[in-house]
């Protein structure tokens, strides 16, 4: 019973949060919203990048290298191919051998 | 359409299979089962918050710390929903799900897609939004059902959500003349995990990151 009231309570606050900016502003989109609006995904797309990355350590073996060595190839790949599945997928495949091989 | 949505989602299937099991894993040793495991991926359906939530169920915390908890993890949303305002504008009887269902993974396939609101459009970001939260429910019923059963051979698929938000910003970096926000986004939240630590980081990065774009733009404006 009290679980569920906890479920609950997640469940409206995240809804809150998600609805509030188009509540508040989805009528009549002030400039400055539409601003931030245009130039936000990149911004936030570079952060979860980061926040992804966060627990890596580049002081303790294996220093990164195969978050290194992966995300490049992810980089790399996007830019030749412009696919984002076949990216994806080499990084992972290739990052799962590396965490192997380095472990 | 249906085609190219689900063909677009593929990269989430996988990261929401298994980071969804996972949680059902979990959330099934605290001694929750596959009910709660659908329940919370259906109703909240937020990564993180989930995972975080196990703790709360489990703890025994009061509703007023879930809240608080629950904006201090959830608050980015904020963040993509204002950049989605515009896009969603005319979506009709699609947007209620549209925005319920905007998560980090979803956020990331359908910011960059360049079309205005109309039929069609809708209907691609409907299932697109659908299919993940298809993916994350599914996955996460299976962790229930599977509890500690799971072999983790698995280990390291979950770069794959990694290597979905590099992919992403790595177009978006050709798609654009103005690489400033990206920089902006990218040195902010390095600067915040530095600075914070890797556990309180993310509510100070989005803060920063708005500052500086806001400052950015004020220039911007001067200069023309």
């Amino acid at each position: 019973m009290t679980a569920a009231v906890l479920v609950l309570a997640m469940a409206l606050t995240t809804m809150a949060l998600r609805f509030l900016p188009f509540l508040l502003f989805g009528k009549h989109t002030p400039k400055y919203i539409s601003y931030l609006g245009k130039v936000l995904p990149q911004a936030i797309v570079a952060l979860l990048v980061v926040y992804c990355l966060r627990d890596v350590s580049v002081v303790s073996p294996p220093h990164g290298v195969p978050e290194l060595i992966a995300g490049g190839l992810v980089v790399g790949m996007q830019a030749w191919k412009r696919n984002a599945v076949l990216s994806i997928l080499a990084g992972t495949i290739i990052y799962m051998m590396l965490i192997r091989f380095f472990s | 359409m249906i085609k190219k949505a689900f063909y677009k989602t593929i990269p989430v299937m996988a990261g929401y299979i298994v980071l969804g099991s996972g949680f059902g894993i979990l959330l099934h040793n605290a001694g929750y089962g596959m009910i709660w495991a659908f329940a919370m991926s259906a109703l909240i359906y937020a990564g993180s918050m989930q995972y975080v939530g196990i703790g709360l169920l489990t703890g025994g915390a009061s509703v007023v710390t879930t809240i608080i908890t629950t904006i201090m993890v959830n608050a980015r949303h904020l963040f993509y929903s204002i950049s989605m305002i515009d896009k969603y504008k005319d979506s009709g009887k699609y947007k209620p799900y549209l925005i319920f269902a905007l998560t980090d993974e979803t956020y990331s396939l359908l910011c960059d897609d360049d079309g205005e609101a109309n039929g069609s459009i809708n209907r691609y970001r409907f299932f697109v939004s659908l299919f993940d939260q298809c993916y994350w429910v599914l996955g996460s019923v299976i962790g229930s059902l599977l509890g500690s059963m799971i072999r983790f051979s698995t280990a390291g698929i979950e770069f794959s959500m990694t290597a979905l938000f590099i992919a992403s910003f790595t177009e978006q970096w050709i798609e654009s003349d103005n690489h400033l926000p990206a920089i902006v986004g990218i040195v902010s939240t390095v600067m915040c995990l530095v600075v914070f630590g890797s556990e309180n980081f993310l509510i100070p990065s989005m803060l920063l990151i708005t500052v500086l774009l806001t400052i950015l733009r004020g220039k911007e404006s001067v200069e023309k």
